[in-house]
């Protein structure tokens, strides 16, 4: 067990890559299966030193519900911005930048979090703080931070929460 | 004749919000609110021809094509990180402690959580 942890430190990248390299190849040959399969071994192996730590999950059946959800709110976020950038004039704009607490302990949990911010209405995530507690969330219009603040933390970080912790 | 639609539909989609990615870089007046418009907006712009592109395929030439799934990954994988690096370079240029709202418990955001550069030098000189 400890030999396999050593030789494959991330199993389900291992088999993410190798899904990735067939699908890529387009080609459902065994061909491809075993150079992806290769690539599976080597990139986390080689990587292994920035990423030490194996990711843990509570409840991973949870991700296809919030696959959803971000990918519906990217679709209305790509419409929020457009009328925005379209219709409001920067002087009415107000751009704002927002401190985001951070519930979430896992580097994992953190970075999908600031990614699904930066994809989502109007807001892009810019920096963690120091201790990795709280993230500095940039708006691109917004009258009331904390409502940004609170809706982040209710609709992402809560079922990030769920998944990971 | 409906999939012909279907896809110049998706193909003019794709033009808006690209086109609404690009103008909000010059009508957009600062340097973070710039940062939102090629983020967001091309995402759909991106998707929407990759959408086309994925009707075509399995109306037009009979197979499913499975490498614009590959792309909006990649996109997707992708984005959050180049804006975060923009970000990066605007806080250490432009911003500083004070005109950022505070970080919480640990005082300090993580780009500005460096020893001046002056104090650097000494330290490897030494």
């Amino acid at each position: 067990m400890r030999l396999f942890r050593r030789v494959i430190p991330h199993p389900i990248l291992t088999l993410l890559l190798t899904l990735t390299w067939v699908l890529l190849a387009s080609s459902w040959t065994l061909n491809s299966l075993v150079f992806g399969f290769l690539l599976g071994l080597v990139i986390p192996f080689l990587t292994q030193p920035y990423w030490p730590e194996q990711a843990r999950m509570k409840k991973p059946h949870k991700i296809a519900a919030y696959i959803l959800i971000v990918l519906w709110d990217i679709v209305m976020a790509n419409i929020t911005v457009a009328r925005i950038v379209l219709f409001k004039p920067n002087s009415r704009r107000q751009p704002r930048w927002v401190t985001v607490p951070l519930d979430l302990k896992t580097p994992e949990a953190i970075t999908a979090l600031a990614g699904t911010i930066t994809m989502t209405p109007g807001t892009v995530s810019a920096d963690l703080s120091a201790e990795g507690h709280a993230l500095l969330v940039h708006c691109l219009d917004a009258e009331d931070p904390e409502a940004v603040r609170d809706e982040i933390k209710q609709r992402y970080e809560r079922r990030l929460m769920e998944i990971f912790e | 004749m409906i999939t012909e639609y279907l896809i110049a539909g998706f193909l003019i989609m794709a033009g808006i919000f690209g086109f609404v990615g690009s103008f909000g870089l010059i009508k957009l007046n600062d340097p973070m609110s710039r940062l939102h418009a090629p983020t967001k907006a091309t995402t759909l712009g991106v998707g929407g021809v990759l959408l086309a592109s994925m009707v075509h395929g399995i109306a037009v030439e009979g197979h499913l094509s499975l490498h614009e799934v590959m792309i909006t990954l990649f996109l997707f994988l992708t984005a959050p990180v180049t804006a975060l690096f923009i970000a990066k370079v605007h806080l250490h240029r432009h911003e500083t402690l004070k005109s950022l709202p505070p970080a919480g418990e640990d005082g300090i955001w993580a780009t500005h959580d460096v020893e001046p550069e002056g104090e650097e030098e000494k330290q490897s000189s030494a």
